[in-house]
């Protein structure tokens, strides 16, 4: 790959999707666009350029899809789990009871193993959101993961990394070779197509936003464009999830890291004063932490 | 350092179990078969058994069954690891006691996810 057509890519990849790529990333394009060119009977990734000089719209959200697809697993990480089995889920029966309603935004879902994670996790707590309207919405940037997602199917080397046995059983299928999540889970998830980068106002708001491990790919300006959008769509009381290698330090005053519960965070203070809402979520998971 | 008897008829899987184990800081104790595992846990309980299903001798739903039954035989944290993979062979295995399941092959993520679920890391 020559230097020209790396930078043609990061350029293309940075307009289509937001992902910043260093200088340094070179390998990591050829490991994800290689095998793309092969499939599509290119030479390599020179003449997979021309193409996409050339305007070849499906070719570039393949490449687009390839170079933002992420591995990911059930119950990734475990603790953001526990925090919102112990703390933050509790809190919220207790703050919506009167609406009974709860609203879990999954901003890059992947193939689906994180919201059917906390799908699986709501169905355990039945006794506390039986009879609630609860909406777990799957958004990605790559329609095929969403395709993969909706599904519910996944290998048996999926279905073993951080799901536990007792789940697997109560709450998979056995379908030769693969495993497919029952049709109640699968129910349970809303699926939707969406780039960060673009408005998403037509979400609505939700109680709990998951967005990890996809804000590391952004340069800083984004980020913080993104996490004013997200700041506007979380309850004033509402709780949001970064992965474990991400922050919002230096980059955002709309929220702060939450004490004792890593990864979480909250709207702080100044942000919601702005909304007019007060943290009654917050407290009532303070005093779960605590 | 904690210990892990790792129990199965195939030397090859014992060797790659226990390279992942003790990747994991595990001492290890092998055993090819339930009754020499028996033995092994007579002498002392392990914190963990990484168990095969199918072996000569005594398979391990009968080895299972009989350390359950010892003195102290219900601390070890047993983790099945087997070809028998469907949903009958796991819920007879839950039922006599297995902590989780590993459905072969593996990897050294898999086997760092389950020993992570039953709190061995």
């Amino acid at each position: 790959m020559t230097p020209l057509d790396y930078e043609y890519l990061r350029k293309l990849l940075k307009e289509r999707s937001g992902l910043d790529l260093s200088a340094d990333k070179q390998y990591l394009v050829e490991s994800r666009l290689v095998p793309l060119a092969r499939r599509s009977n290119l030479s390599g990734i020179p003449e997979l350029v021309q193409k996409l000089k050339g305007g070849a719209e499906p070719l570039t959200s393949d490449v687009v899809e390839a170079m933002t697809t992420n591995e990911t697993f059930f119950f990734r990480d475990k603790i953001p789990f526990d925090h919102l089995k112990e703390a933050v889920l509790p809190a919220l029966a207790q703050a919506r009871a009167a609406r009974r309603s709860l609203r879990i935004w999954c901003a890059a879902s992947s193939t689906g193993q994180e919201p059917y994670s906390i799908a699986m996790l709501l169905k355990e707590m039945t006794a506390l959101f039986s009879g609630w309207r609860t909406e777990i919405v799957a958004t990605d940037l790559s329609q095929a993961v969403l395709e993969k997602s909706k599904a519910g199917l996944f290998s048996q080397f999926e279905v073993q990394r951080g799901l536990p046995i007792t789940m697997l059983v109560k709450y998979f299928t056995q379908k030769g070779e693969l495993w497919q999540l029952n049709a109640d889970i699968r129910g349970m998830v809303q699926h939707r197509q969406l780039n960060l980068l673009q408005d998403l106002s037509h979400l609505g708001t939700f109680d709990v936003i998951f967005c990890r491990n996809v804000l590391i790919y952004f340069d800083q300006d984004t980020k913080a464009g993104i996490f004013a959008k997200i700041a506007r769509m979380l309850e004033p009381d509402g709780v949001l999830a970064l992965g474990a290698a991400e922050s919002v330090v230096g980059i955002t005053s709309a929220f702060r890291p939450y004490p004792d519960r890593r990864g979480l965070y909250q709207p702080s203070t100044a942000s919601v004063a702005r909304a007019g809402g007060a943290p009654h979520v917050l407290k009532a998971v303070a005093s779960a932490a605590r | 350092m904690r210990t892990c008897l790792v129990v199965d008829d195939s030397s090859v899987i014992r060797k790659v179990a226990r390279r992942i184990l003790e990747g994991l800081d595990f001492q290890i104790v092998e055993a090819e078969d339930g009754e020499k595992a028996l033995e092994v846990c007579k002498r002392g309980l392990p914190d963990a058994v990484l168990l095969d299903w199918n072996m000569p001798v005594m398979d391990g739903y009968e080895f299972l069954g009989n350390l359950r039954r010892m003195p102290g035989g219900d601390q070890p944290k047993v983790v099945f690891c087997t070809t028998e993979n469907d949903v009958a062979h796991i819920a007879r295995a839950l039922h006599a006691g297995a902590n989780e399941y590993i459905m072969k092959p593996f990897d050294k993520d898999i086997v760092t996810a389950k020993f992570q679920e039953v709190g061995l890391i």
